[in-house]
């Protein structure tokens, strides 16, 4: 046998060696992010308008991720990497669309939502058990409320639990616009809480 | 004379007291201010159980036929 018939032979075998490695590696990186799918479809659901929305786009955040998933560096956050492909197709799709707004939304001072529903006389006034007045829906639809570019920050941080850092990186604007965001996206929300509890009251 | 309200200065270090984000000196401000202000105890109070309920309202578990499609879509390994 000839000496570079040797060497195809071993370029062969390393060949399948680099396969089979890389074959691991994927399997690991799809099965790491179905674990994370719950996550990221609790954020999803609330960047997105509505429920259909939100699982168009879990749908087509996945496969955008197992296409690329070469371009994950393993040992980096996986569910900050889905979230920016989440959110960069958010935004691609003209999500911009936001239903009717016929007003600026009310930006109360951080006091204001507590002071409204204390001083709504009848039920527990104690400021643990006052947010029980406030049904899971009034929450879902007053997030709905909040313009994108606010409840993006919001739902990232407060939904989704990460970092003023990582909701920078994933929405790629500097940590100082997070946390100006964040403050008036939650003032915002409670603006329109205190709105649906005034209207309830009143009904 | 300026007349700094300690109340509304409590209020604008509200959030990033709760999120963590205070340096030591104005951390022991907030907390000196809340030691003695009922005021402002009782909001920070219900502001921590706001986050909490808004948490609980929106985690809404996913379709399980989103998970099988999410799953259907893997590259089959060839």
């Amino acid at each position: 046998m000839s000496a570079a018939g040797t060497v195809a032979r071993m370029d062969g075998a390393e060949d399948a060696q680099r396969l089979a490695t890389e074959a691991r590696d994927r399997v690991r990186f799809e099965e790491d992010a179905l674990a994370l799918a719950d996550q990221v479809y609790r954020v999803a659901r609330h960047l997105a308008n509505s429920r259909e929305d939100a699982e168009e786009l879990v749908q087509e955040t996945y496969a955008r991720a197992f296409r690329s998933w070469r371009s994950f560096t393993p040992g980096t956050n996986l569910r900050a990497w889905l979230l920016r492909i989440l959110t960069n197709l958010n935004i691609d799709r003209g999500r911009r669309q936001q239903r009717a707004p016929q007003m600026q939304p009310l930006e109360a001072n951080d006091y204001y939502l507590y002071d409204r529903l204390a001083e709504d006389g009848d039920g527990p006034s104690d400021e643990e058990r006052v947010v029980e007045r406030l049904s899971q829906d009034d929450i879902v639809t007053a997030l709905a409320e909040v313009p994108h570019d606010f409840r993006d920050v919001v739902v990232l941080v407060d939904i989704g639990d990460f970092s003023y850092a990582d909701a920078a990186q994933i929405l790629d604007i500097p940590v100082g616009t997070v946390m100006s965001r964040l403050h008036r996206g939650r003032r915002i929300l409670k603006g329109a809480l205190a709105e649906s509890a005034l209207e309830e009251a009143e009904a | 004379m300026s007349f700094i309200d300690p109340c509304a200065h409590c209020e604008e270090m509200m959030q990033p007291y709760l999120d963590h984000v205070l340096t030591d000196a104005e951390m022991a401000e907030a907390e000196a201010h809340l030691d003695e202000c009922e005021h402002c105890r009782r909001r920070y109070r219900f502001e921590e159980s706001l986050r909490v309920y808004v948490r609980q309202a929106t985690s809404e578990q996913m379709p399980a036929e989103l998970r099988q499609k999410l799953s259907a879509l893997r590259i089959p390994l060839e």
